[in-house]
């Protein structure tokens, strides 16, 4: 009994001196995942959207050009989410129309509807590194966060515009990708991006995306009015803004397939 | 004040050396900031128009700055699985190289191919581990038949293929990036021929073109600057058989270079290829200076003079006409700063301060050291004077002959000035020696020309490059473009939307041509690029809002001349048949091209401003406004002159030549000014009649004008080694105009003078025989009955 009572009592303790040093144990890899995870799962259960983009693409002479999308999305538990946007602007791509399918690892199932030649063709490439529709967003960073796209490490504490951020690195898991790293602030209330640093292949500065106007949504999921990405390194800038944001507007998979692509305008 | 300063001088050396050490030292301290530019950018000011044109060009779309890795398998066949695998690798790596934006390669290139609906996007070799011979036949047809890649990144034999690197260096640190560029690539180049012995690399592009302009400079001054000391130690030791008197001339050289540099470099000057010239020209022209002080100081200490005396009686007979050449030389060299291209006026600027610092040290520094070297006088080489009045003899004998003889001479020569053509390939700049030729000569061979224009259309719309009209423009001039036999590469978006309005219809080849619709057009676009990857994109030929395209022409390597014609070509095009769009050409290749021109427009004013202001001082310090006429002769004439045998050289001329007039002009007037200047002291203190004033001007100038012509000359000489051609080209024809110059001096000028001069002073009844010129007096008796007799 005693002896019962001794180890029980040196467990205790010891379990109370080992356990903040658990906690500490959790290296920077660590921490760095268990912030995407947590940053994943705050924004959980959205169900679908559907929002209006505008881009306002500048180059190093400040030479503007506009782009104008419609999108919707469904959140796919498990994989990466769906969506399906329509472009209206530029005049000659009105009524052009865009489904992905994308998956947390490999090649994102891509279809495009041209209307001009009202044929639905599947785009089979590997890349999504490139300029999307020839702006500093790529589709690579426009499409859903998932958990399995990077491998992570924490870097330090920092204070933001969203109060203290937590400073994380990201390293893609796709070859493909178009940067060695990124670098994320997420602030720790609401685990909200609040700035992107991309660097490229050869881990020089390329890119920086900045989130601004957080909006909240069904009380749970922020949203930014505005993004503004700049190149470096080619003082090119893209600003990305949203508008008519509204959740839960009852899409399901059936509004996400061929026949419904050819059917968007 | 001078006698002062002369005073000063010798009896104080120890304070003086002291002094000029002193400042020696404090100005070599800004050699530190003297960095060299190695970017063609800087050949170009700020205002020059084609410069203008391409950097707004390269704002709207990308940068063009490249290095190329030509790439040929010793066995022939870049299709191997072997090879392509090396290729990928390499391409791969190209990546890392430091600022690179973009690669292009034979494997990276995106292939488009359709499978019914499907539209795929891919690297043409997307993993060269798993291709097998049985693909080679394949890829290889796909990719001399893409006309994207054939002469631009695969020759049509399929032997030699090219990574391409694109970089857009930041340009904070001009000093910095190339060279950490090049370094890398250098690196990679080392390691790729270690993995692959059987595959031959050459590196080329703008970028190693870059590279070369310093790495070609700094060598040539490692090598040319000691060569030109040696000559200039040989030469004063053989012709003025001093050791004391080499010693203190390589001291004062040493001294003006060192502090030239460092004062440049207080001042924020950079080097770049022409202005790193700096040393050698400073160095030749320092020696002239000193050269007289000495011969002077030896004549006057042959005649019995103390040594002390001796250099101050040198420094007093010579200090007017240093100052006046050096003053002269100054402007010559100032008129550069008229020239359309900042690094000739910086080598202006820097040789100019160089020859006033020059001066400076020969009339303080060079007399403190001679008084406390020791100098011994050796008995006088009668051989040599005795070649003076020799020559003096002959002209004076044969100046009935000489005068027309000359002029038709010299106008035979003139006539073939404007027969010179205008080039300046920026290839041809290096000579063979140089990689970064041989690079560029073996892509040239075997695939393209390093000659691009770069065209951008604008429609003046928002998405206007998607108009059918538009398109078939653009389709027309590449086509048109494509049928010039100067051609070599064309780039253009046509192509692109040719090969997917095919892809879009099942590959079927009857729809390999532009659509006839805007919005079918627009589409494809999208699509294409939407799938294509990182640092491929179109944005190197789309500006932001699609309403202009670049189109980029390769051709092989061209004259300036002939690029401008091809300009002018391309202008009527547009004007014929697409008139309604603005067009824009321009190109590193093209800004050449115009700047010979523009500099020898530019450097026609700044030459005749100093040739106005060293006629005004030369008709001061002649106190004679006929005289300063009579200098214009022989001092505009050779440089004409040597343009024209220039033509029987090389026959081309660039913006390196067209300095050239300008520079030399400062320098050959000092031989005009010491002639004329002595040849007047005869006439007026000595009373003496033409013939026998040019019989004294030979005797006591002629030479040391022999002497220093023979320095200069050699030490341009020197620089024409160089393997910068535009340094060389410099080098040679101001060399030869030098020399010229001192042959019209010599047989020229002095015929003139007796014909024109002779009116005036009728022959003196009391000569003054002397000693200096008892030879000259005696052919001179004979040469009046000579006249008489004529008459």
């Amino acid at each position: 009994m005693t002896l019962l009572n001794k180890s029980l009592k040196t467990l205790l303790i010891t379990s109370l001196i080992a356990a903040p040093a658990i906690a500490s144990a959790e290296t920077a890899e660590e921490k760095g995942m268990r912030i995407a995870v947590e940053a994943k799962e705050s924004d959980n259960g959205w169900q679908d959207m559907q929002a209006n983009m505008n881009m306002i693409l500048r180059n190093k002479l400040g030479q503007e050009s506009i782009r104008e999308i419609r999108m919707k999305s469904l959140e796919v538990n498990g994989d990466g989410d769906k969506s399906l946007s329509v472009f209206d602007k530029p005049r000659d791509v009105k009524g052009t129309a865009f489904l992905s399918f994308s998956h947390s690892i490999g090649a994102d199932d891509q279809w495009l509807y041209l209307p001009k030649l009202k044929r639905v063709k599947r785009i089979a490439s590997r890349n999504k590194s490139g300029p999307f529709m020839g702006s500093e967003f790529s589709y690579e960073d426009l499409s859903s966060f998932e958990v399995e796209k990077y491998t992570y490490k924490f870097i330090k504490e920092e204070a933001c515009e969203g109060g203290t951020c937590n400073v994380v690195e990201q390293y893609p898991v796709d070859k493909n990708s178009g940067y060695t790293r990124r670098v994320v602030w997420l602030d720790q209330a609401e685990h909200r991006p609040w700035k992107i640093d991309f660097y490229d292949r050869k881990n020089s500065p390329l890119k920086t995306l900045t989130y601004h106007s957080y909006q909240e949504y069904k009380e749970k999921h922020w949203r930014a009015d505005m993004m503004k990405m700049v190149n470096h390194q080619t003082g090119k800038s893209t600003d990305l803004t949203y508008g008519s944001y509204t959740f839960q507007t009852g899409l399901s998979d059936s509004d996400f397939n061929k026949n419904t692509l050819k059917r968007a305008r | 004040m001078k006698e002062r300063l002369f005073r000063f001088v010798l009896d104080r050396p120890v304070w003086v050396i002291l002094l000029s050490m002193l400042f020696v030292f404090g100005a070599a301290y800004g050699a530190k900031n003297l960095v060299f530019k190695s970017d063609y950018r800087v050949f170009f000011s700020e205002e020059n128009p084609q410069l203008t044109a391409f950097e707004s060009m390269q704002k709207i779309y990308s940068k063009s700055d490249n290095i190329a890795f030509i790439i040929s398998p010793n066995d022939g066949e870049v299709f191997t699985p072997k090879t392509l695998k090396a290729i990928q690798e390499l391409t791969t790596e190209s990546w890392q190289v430091p600022f690179s934006t973009r690669v292009d390669s034979i494997t990276n290139f995106q292939h488009t191919w359709s499978e019914e609906d499907d539209m795929f996007v891919e690297d043409l070799v997307l993993d060269a581990e798993t291709v097998t011979n049985a693909d080679m036949p394949r890829l290889k047809e796909i990719a001399v038949n893409e006309p994207l890649l054939l002469h631009k990144l695969i020759s049509p034999e399929a032997h030699v293929t090219v990574v391409n690197v694109t970089v857009q260096l930041p340009g904070i640190n001009p000093v910095e990036e190339v060279p950490q560029v090049v370094t890398k690539v250098r690196e990679m180049k080392a390691q790729f021929i270690e993995q692959n012995p059987d595959i031959t690399v050459h590196l080329s592009g703008m970028v190693m073109m870059n590279n070369s302009f310093a790495e070609s400079s700094l060598s040539d001054n490692a090598t040319l600057v000691p060569i030109m000391f040696g000559v200039v130690l040989l030469g004063m030791i053989f012709l003025l058989r001093t050791f004391s008197g080499t010693f203190a001339t390589v001291i004062i050289i040493i001294f003006t270079i060192v502090s030239t540099m460092g004062l440049a470099g207080h001042t924020g000057f950079f080097l770049t290829g022409p202005s790193s010239t700096t040393p050698i020209m400073v160095l030749t022209l320092a020696v002239a200076d000193c050269i007289h002080i000495l011969t002077t100081m030896f004549y006057e200490m042959r005649q019995g003079v103390e040594k002390k005396k001796a250099i101050q009686d040198s420094l007093r007979i010579n200090f007017q006409p240093i100052f006046l050449t050096s003053v002269t030389t100054a402007i010559g060299f100032l008129s550069l700063n008229f020239s359309d291209s900042p690094p000739f006026r910086d080598l202006g600027n820097m040789v100019a301060a160089g020859v006033m610092l020059a001066f400076i040290f020969s009339i303080t520094l060079f007399p403190a050291m001679l008084s406390l070297l020791p100098l011994r006088v050796k008995q006088i080489q009668e051989g040599k004077n005795d070649f003076m009045h020799k020559l003096a003899d002959f002209v004076v004998h044969n100046r009935k002959v000489l005068l027309p003889s000359m002029s038709a001479i010299m106008i035979a020569i003139i006539v073939f000035m404007p027969q010179n053509e205008l080039n300046d390939d920026f290839v041809k700049y290096f000579d063979q020696t140089v990689p970064f030729r041989q690079a560029t000569d073996y892509m040239q061979d075997n695939l393209s020309g390093m000659s691009t224009m770069e065209i951008s259309i604008e429609t003046g719309e928002a998405s206007g490059i998607n108009d059918p009209k538009y398109l078939h423009a653009i389709g027309n001039l590449t086509e048109w473009l494509r049928a010039q036999p100067e051609t070599d590469h064309v780039n253009s978006l046509s192509d692109i939307i040719k090969r997917l309005n095919k892809n879009m219809h099942g590959d079927d080849p009857s729809y390999y041509k532009l659509p006839s619709d805007r919005e079918l057009s627009a589409q494809y676009l999208l699509l294409y690029e939407m799938s294509l990857p990182y640092g491929l994109d179109l944005n190197n030929q789309l500006n932001v809002d699609k309403s202009s395209t670049r189109v980029i022409a390769t051709f092989r390597n061209l004259t300036s001349t002939e690029q401008i014609e091809i300009e002018e070509r391309i202008y009527a095009w547009f004007a014929e048949n697409a008139s309604s769009y603005d067009v824009e050409i321009a190109s590193p290749s093209l800004m050449f091209a115009h700047i010979g021109q523009r500099n020898i427009v530019s450097m026609l004013l700044g030459t005749t401003i100093a040739l106005v202001l060293i006629s005004l001082i030369l008709g001061f310090a002649l106190k004679s406004v006929k005289f300063g006429f009579i200098s214009l002769i022989p001092n505009i004439a050779p440089a004409a002159m040597g343009f024209g045998i220039w033509y029987l050289i090389d026959g081309q001329v660039g913006l390196a030549l067209s300095v050239v007039a300008g520079m030399t002009l400062g320098i050959i007037v000092d031989d005009t000014v010491h002639f004329l200047s002595k040849y007047l002291h005869a006439r007026r203190d000595r009373n003496k009649d033409p013939k026998a004033a040019v019989g004294y001007a030979f005797a006591s100038v002629g030479r040391a004008l022999w002497v220093t012509t023979i320095v200069l000359v050699a030490g341009f000489m020197v620089l024409a080694q160089s393997s910068f051609k535009l340094n060389a080209d410099m080098g040679l024809l101001t060399a030869i105009t030098i020399f010229v110059a001192l042959v019209v001096d010599f047989l020229f000028l002095p015929a003139l003078l007796m014909k024109l001069d002779k009116d005036k002073q009728p022959e003196s009844t009391t000569q003054t025989p002397t000693n200096t010129n008892s030879p000259a007096n005696t052919t001179e008796g004979d040469d009046n009955d000579s006249v008489k007799q004529i008459a």
